[in-house]
């Protein structure tokens, strides 16, 4: 036994009392925390809760796919320069490694009071803690004649089966013909993947169907991330690929592929359609407290849920601080964060009340270069709220083969802090 | 009045110590951050940083927040923590095997 664990123990053995939640559930032994969503958040959580533990913390993460699809480098298997299987990965190491209890099942809600989570085939699951990481939600709804037709217009923005359905349809598309994408309202997942997407698949084009077009067609005022850098990158198309601000959906129509904005109606030969975006919807159901009836709201020190002691939300599904990207990079921080949070509140002591995180969201913008922004977020006591630390992080001087290579790398290294 | 006014400071004070205590995994919880692009615990195979000397990392952060050493994206990085909190990544580090 090391030196952390004994720590870990004495310090759980001398303030059991002091907690206003039960430390332990009545039928265990061991503390138990039940995580829910596999993602960057919910994965890199259960790893860490149970290698910082080192094993003396329980863990089950509830998952519904088998698989790991990365978000990040999915726009690649869409310009052909990946294949899903690059992307693609598994929960087997977190089984192995770690210990974690890996239960492949949709999380249907969770009972708050009871802090357990109720399964569509393992019952009820409960836990001293419970972890929400359910990613985002796509509001299909609210754009006319999209519900229900995502496999003829795909969005793509969950990497999977629709990653596969875009890059079919883009294989598909005939020389010359018509690629739009539209982009929804800030916030959503992932602020610089959409022009990333344009940028690769025009890469694509202009490769293998040299007479196509790229329509780009954004709600948002302008680009919203690494600006002058993706107007460059556009520019490199130069006519191929056209984009329009202040273009809000209003409607599809996916019998022939035209889109209906304000101002104009699209024809398409490829419709990615982007829609905008909520919690996911277990946050929903789970009657989080959320902001602007979307996002999770949360306390920065232990990404605890308001209302509902016991009960953690992060990832994309939390209403962000200022300055805080919606990215794989930072649910992965998230998690340590709340790790962190969740073994101290164990041992009876108060979370850390200095957190840090940080974010890197690599883009490319062809085959092989790649731009970067990066930012590191220190909490302000007196704001209550990590924030963006002024003068630290910034953007690529330009987008470079050299920070190809550091994108690649860092997937590989992401992926292996969350899984492995 | 004043009792009740002594009273609320105790209670304050009580109630803002423990937040301005040092939490006793700091510099591991620091450390976790770099884990994105160095590995778990600093082990990457391409840029580890586990067992390096503490003086070693120490100069090399300051040069990345110099500009001396260049960099594409370190020297924005650095600049986001504190020179303390730098201290403690490059300790935690160095004591790893």
């Amino acid at each position: 036994m090391n030196l952390h664990r004994r720590d870990f123990l004495r310090a759980t053995a001398a303030t059991a009392a002091a907690l206003a939640l039960p430390r332990i559930a009545s039928a265990r032994a061991r503390p138990h925390v039940v995580v829910v969503g596999g993602g960057f958040g919910g994965a890199t959580t259960a790893k860490y809760l149970r290698m910082w533990s080192e094993g003396a913390v329980d863990v089950s993460l509830i998952e519904r796919e088998t698989a790991f699809v990365s978000c990040p480098m999915s726009n690649l298997v869409i310009g052909g320069l990946k294949t899903m299987a690059d992307i693609t990965l598994d929960y087997e190491r977190l089984r192995s490694n770690w210990g974690v209890r890996v239960i492949t099942d949709e999380a249907i809600g969770v009972e708050p009071g009871r802090r357990s989570v109720r399964t569509a085939r393992h019952g009820e699951i409960a836990g001293d803690r419970l972890v929400l990481a359910p990613g985002v939600a796509f509001e299909s709804a609210r754009i006319e004649g999209l519900a229900g037709n995502e496999e003829r217009i795909p969005h793509a923005w969950k990497a999977g089966p629709q990653t596969a359905i875009l890059r079919a349809q883009l294989e598909a598309m005939p020389d010359g013909g018509v690629f739009a994408m539209t982009i929804p309202r800030a916030p959503y997942r992932c602020p610089p993947g959409p022009y990333e997407r344009a940028c690769v698949v025009a890469h694509y084009l202009r490769t293998a169907k040299p007479r196509s077009k790229l329509l780009v067609l954004d709600a948002n005022e302008g680009i919203i991330a690494k600006k002058a850098l993706f107007e460059r990158a556009f520019a490199r198309y130069g006519t191929m690929i056209e984009y329009r601000p202040n273009s809000t959906l209003l409607a599809v129509d996916a019998a022939t592929r035209e889109a209906e904005f304000e101002f104009e109606r699209v024809r398409a030969d490829v419709l990615n359609v982007i829609p905008p975006m909520r919690a996911g919807e277990l946050a929903t159901r789970s009657g989080l407290a959320l902001v602007n009836d979307a996002w999770a709201e949360v306390d920065w020190l232990a990404f605890g849920a308001r209302g509902m002691p016991g009960v953690h939300v992060i990832g994309d599904a939390v209403f962000p601080a200022p300055g805080m990207p919606k990215s794989g990079h930072m649910a992965n921080q998230h998690a340590k964060v709340v790790a962190a949070a969740i073994l101290n509140d164990l041992a009876g002591l108060p979370p850390n009340p200095t957190p840090v995180v940080m974010n890197t969201c690599y883009s490319f913008v062809d085959d092989r270069a790649a731009m970067h922004v990066a930012s590191v977020h220190q909490y302000d006591a007196a704001k209550a709220q990590l924030l963006p630390v002024p003068g630290a992080g910034g953007l690529s001087e330009e987008a470079s083969v050299a920070e190809g290579r550091s994108a690649l790398k860092w997937a590989y290294h992401i992926w292996a802090d969350t899984l492995e | 009045m004043k009792k009740r006014l002594l009273a609320s400071a105790f209670v304050l004070a009580g109630a803002v110590a423990p937040a301005q205590a040092a939490d006793p995994h700091l510099a591991r919880n620091l450390a976790a951050t770099c884990a994105n692009c160095h590995g778990t615990g600093g082990r990457s195979v391409y840029e580890p940083l586990v067992g390096r000397p503490r003086e070693k990392l120490l100069s090399m952060l300051a040069d990345f927040r110099s500009g001396e050493h260049e960099a594409t994206i370190m020297h924005q990085i650095v600049r986001g923590y504190t020179d303390e909190q730098l201290e403690l990544i490059a300790t935690w580090f160095s004591e790893q095997r």
